[in-house]
Formats: C-alpha cells, sequence, structure tokens
C-alpha cells in the first residue's frame, strides 16, 4: 500500500494513467500525484491549461489529455517528481517515456540501462534516447528512455552503473 | 545600550522575511543570528520547494535563502545585520542581552520577532550515544555545508518529510541508504517524496523501531523491530542491519527557551511539536510587542515559516507606529495564503494545534 510503503498499486497507476488509444496518439503527461498536499507548480508551468485550475492549493492535479501535448515543462516544474510523459506514438514494440532523473552519472545518448519499476527492482534493459539538462530545468535532467510496451505500467526509474 | 525599532531573533526563512517585512514598513530593523551566514536551514537544501509561487515553490531551498538575501538588501538602509551573534537572554522590560566577538551587549528594541526556530528531538533506546548516531539536521549540514559524507551505509529513522528528504539527498552525494523506518503505521512525509526514494530501491518500513545500536568504538549495526497496532514492539521480529550511520529524524520542537524566559505564556501542543507559545492572529505573544514566526512559533514547513514572517514583521511595525501603505491588503493575503497551505488534510493536525495556541 501506497501509504505504508511508498509504492502505488496497480490500481493507483490506472487511476492516473490516460487511455491507451491517447497514449497511442502521442506524448501525454502522467501525473502520479495520488494524495492531497499543498502544491501547485504542475498547473502553474502548463502553458496549455491542460492541467485543471486548483480551486484549493491542495487539490490533486487533473489532466485534461487532450489538451496536453506532451511538451514536458511540468516534469522538472514538479518538487515531487511525479509527473512523467509516455508516447506510444515512438515505435511498434516500444513506448519513449520520459522521466525526471536528479542522480550523478547521468546516462548518455545510446546507453543501455537497467530499467526499474516503483519499487526499484529490475524489470528490463532499456534504451537512452535523449538527455536534456538546460538550465532552465534547474537541475532536474529529463532523460528519454525507450522501453517494451509490455512495461508501460511497470516501468519508472533507471539505473546507471558506475564505469 | 542599543536602541532599535524592531529586533529579529533568528536568520532562518521566518526571520528574514519578517526582516524583510519589517524594514519595507519603514521601521529600523536589527536582524541577529547565531552563524556567519544567513539563511538558517534553507542554506543546507538542495531539492525543490512544495507551495504555491507565493512561497517559491518549485524553486530549490538554497535559491530561496539567495532570492531572499537579495530582498533583504534592497532594504539595507533599514537593517543591520548581527551575525556570528548569540542571543543569551530575553527579559520581560523587553531588553535583549547578547554575545558577540567575546563581547557581552544589551539591546532595547520597540518590538521583538522571535524566529529561532527548532530543536530535533531525541529517540531513547540502548547506546544511543555510539559516534555515528547524529540527528538529521547535522548530517545535512555536514553533506550540503561542508561536502562531507557522514558515512557509507545509513539507517534512516522516520519517513516524515526530513527523513525522506535527507534520505534522497544522501543518496544523490553517493551514500546506501539501508532502509527508513518509522514507529508510525504510515509514511508521515509527503507521498511523492517516499515514492521517489522507493523506486531508487530503498526499502521504507512503517511500524518499525530501534531496538538497540551496536558497535564497540562507533556505530556497526542496528537492530530493529516491529510494532504491533498498539505500538508495542513484537518479540522475534528482530532484524539486524549493518550500519555506520543511524539518522535520527523523528520530529522537531519549538526552540521558545528565549520565550519562556519572557514569561510568554506556554501550552504543551503536542500537534506543533511539543511546548509552544501562545499567541494572537498577528503573532504577538501575551507579552506585548514579542512576536514570533516559524517554527519557534510550532514546528511547520518553511513554506508557512515565510509567510509568517512576513505577517509577524508586518504586524510588529505597525504596531511601533510603521505602517505599511498597503498594510491591510498584505496582511489579509499573508492570512489568506496560511489558511490555504494549511487547508488540506496533510494540515489537519496544524489547524488542530494552531486552534489552541490562539487566544491571548
Ligand atoms: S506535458 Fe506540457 S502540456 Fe502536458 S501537462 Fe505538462 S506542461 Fe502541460
Ligand atoms: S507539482 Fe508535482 S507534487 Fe506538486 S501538486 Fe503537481 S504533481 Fe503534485
Amino acid at each position: 500500500m501506497l501509504i505504508k510503503t511508498g509504492i502505488p498499486t496497480i490500481e493507483d497507476i490506472k487511476s492516473v494513467f490516460p487511455s491507451e488509444d491517447r497514449i497511442n496518439k502521442g506524448p501525454v503527461a502522467v501525473i502520479e500525484c495520488y494524495q492531497e498536499i499543498p502544491c501547485n507548480p504542475c498547473f502553474t508551468s502548463c502553458n496549455r491549461n491542460a492541467i485543471k485550475d486548483f480551486a484549493d492549493i491542495n487539490d490533486k492535479p487533473l489532466i485534461e489529455d487532450e489538451l496536453c501535448n506532451g511538451c514536458a515543462l511540468c516534469i522538472s516544474a514538479c518538487p515531487g517528481l511525479a509527473i512523467m510523459v509516455v508516447d506510444g506514438s515512438y515505435s511498434e514494440n516500444e513506448v519513449l517515456i520520459k522521466i525526471p532523473y536528479e542522480f550523478l552519472p547521468l546516462p548518455k545518448e545510446g546507453d543501455t540501462v537497467k530499467g526499474l519499476n516503483r519499487a526499484g527492482e529490475y524489470i528490463t534493459d532499456v534504451k537512452v534516447i535523449k538527455v536534456q539538462n538546460p538550465k532552465s530545468f534547474d537541475k532536474t535532467p529529463i532523460i528519454h528512455i525507450a522501453v517494451d510496451r509490455k512495461f508501460l505500467y511497470d516501468f519508472r526509474n533507471i539505473k546507471v552503473e558506475e564505469v | 545600550m542599543k536602541h532599535v525599532d524592531i529586533a529579529v531573533i533568528g536568520g532562518g526563512p521566518a526571520g528574514l522575511c519578517a526582516a524583510i517585512s519589517g524594514a519595507s514598513s519603514g521601521a529600523k530593523v536589527l536582524l541577529m543570528d547565531r552563524s556567519e551566514k544567513l539563511g538558517g536551514q534553507l542554506i543546507k537544501q538542495t531539492h525543490m520547494f512544495f507551495g504555491s509561487e507565493k512561497q517559491y515553490a518549485s524553486v530549490r531551498g538554497f535559491d530561496i535563502a539567495d532570492i531572499l538575501l537579495d530582498k533583504l538588501n534592497e532594504y539595507k538602509d533599514n537593517i543591520e545585520i548581527m551575525n556570528n551573534t548569540n542571543v543569551l537572554g530575553l527579559y520581560e522590560d523587553g531588553v535583549i542581552t547578547i554575545e558577540r566577538n567575546e563581547k557581552y551587549e544589551k539591546i532595547k528594541p520597540k518590538s521583538i520577532v522571535v524566529a529561532t526556530g527548532a530543536s530535533e528531538k531525541v529517540l531513547a533506546f540502548p547506546n544511543n550515544d555510539l559516534p555515528g548516531i547524529y540527528g538529521a539536521g547535522a548530517v545535512q549540514t555536514l553533506m550540503n555545508v561542508y561536502g562531507v559524507k557522514p558515512g557509507k551505509r545509513v539507517l534512516m529513522v522516520g519517513a516524515g518529510n526530513i527523513g525522506l528528504i535527507v534520505s534522497y539527498q544522501l543518496m544523490q552525494a553517493g551514500v546506501e541508504i539501508a532502509a527508513i523506518i518509522d514507529a508510525s503505521p504510515t509514511i508521515g512525509g509527503y507521498l511523492v517524496h517516499a515514492s521517489k526514494i522507493r523506486r531508487m530501491g530503498v526499502p521504507i518500513l512503517t511500524s518499525h523501531t530501534v531496538k538497540e545500536a551496536i558497535g564497540r568504538d562507533c556505530l556497526e549495526s542496528a537492530v530493529i523491530w516491529k510494532l504491533d497496532e498498539n505500538w508495542n514492539p513484537i518479540d522475534g521480529t528482530e532484524q539486524e542491519i549493518e550500519t555506520d550511520v543511524m539518522c535520527i529524524s523523528v520530529g522537531l520542537s519549538p526552540l521558545s527557551e528565549l520565550l519562556q524566559q519572557a514569561e510568554c505564556k506556554m501550552k504543551y501542543i503536542p500537534e506543533l511539536g511539543g511546548q509552544t507559545v501562545l499567541r494572537n492572529e498577528n503573532y504577538e505573544t501575551s507579552v506585548e510587542g514579542i512576536y514570533v514566526a516559524g517554527d519557534v512559533s510550532g514546528v511547520e514547513e518553511a513554506s508557512s515559516a515565510m509567510v509568517e514572517g512576513y505577517l509577524a514583521g508586518l504586524c510588529a511595525a505597525q504596531k511601533i507606529g510603521f505602517k505599511h501603505k498597503n498594510y491591510n491588503e498584505l496582511k489579509e493575503d499573508y492570512i489568506k495564503q496560511l489558511e490555504s497551505l494549511r487547508s488540506g488534510p496533510i494540515g489537519h493536525h496544524i489547524r488542530s494545534g494552531i486552534e489552541k495556541v490562539m487566544g491571548v
């Protein structure tokens, strides 16, 4: 249970995922913020109004999938690192997943790294497609990872082996 | 004896904001802090803050310290800063005594904002004095102020926001976290923090506490055990965990000695961390002219500490005749910000604590 272990259940995860149809159309944000906390940078960072107006700062973010274009601006604005962008239009067998990653060493484009689930367990090897770390991301780099479709609901982190 | 309009004791988030607010109202402010560098705990915070834009959400703690110091600088004609200054006493007649450069001095302000923050609670278990057992604040100071790793493998005790954040920072510094344990049956900190640590592979064990620490000259391992629903340890559930650093993060209590000395009315309020000073809506205590802000007025997040500082500084200035030209709007805005930060389910215990401190 999330509140005891920090690991969301598959029901938790599916409750915040857009439909697979929407995911297959192109990049879209997935916001895993399951608890009401006083926080709203996801909402203020989105300039497409894809995240519904917060009536109260403790509201949970609600995303309108059709307005979101997966621009990923909200990823590095979120202090909880709770947001990723998934893109099911990437290739037939793989989805492209953009995750925040604040550890050194950063992976390099083209690397194969270990793909981890939400418990930090190894699930499969994954490929690093792109590493974005501009100043505007304020030290929260975003890593684009190609992941086998069957791990869409499992993959959430990477492990980069030190060389 | 030195005379000033407002004396602010403590240069953390609350004290900085109180000084800015008092000075922007036109009062001459004296800001005192025991450290070399102002900013309090902010300078050790490498994570992005929560809250809204008004409390610098999404900005990292140490960058917020710089933003506040820049603002302070805008009012430099109205603010005198005394760093490396220990405030020794606060007397009923409003006189403050300090020690600075090995000299003893007296200050008589017209009003005072006490923003001394909080101290860490300790945990009792056999051998809890072994070298290698630290408070979370000390670990953060070593790592983020001096760039020193405290050890190789840490057992974090406490899954509140501080325990979770310090664990994450330790991992970023390349230190392994053996586990995070907490006696409570649920994680106390924000779940988004817990999840980002858990997905790095760190187990979070709720309903667990320390049975004993083991080591000859320093910490070598720790025995933890499980608690039942009545918080009693269950025999036979002991696990020995190899660790050279145990980091204790089991909560904070207001650092209120000066307020007690000044004979401000206090009350034991567990929701706010222990002995807490009574105050009114303006953050004025039962002693006229003594205001409080930040963790000393009840332990909360830094975002509320900053807003409390702005509010207390504004009111402390108004009290002695320096009314900010936008006093009414500002005051209303600060009160609204505080209400909204405390309004959700997470703020429930804060709200119930605050009900008990109000009314002097
Ligand atoms: S990915 Fe871009 S469009 Fe979608 S919610 Fe985030 S900021 Fe808005
Ligand atoms: S910014 Fe992140 S942590 Fe804050 S409310 Fe939005 S999703 Fe949740």
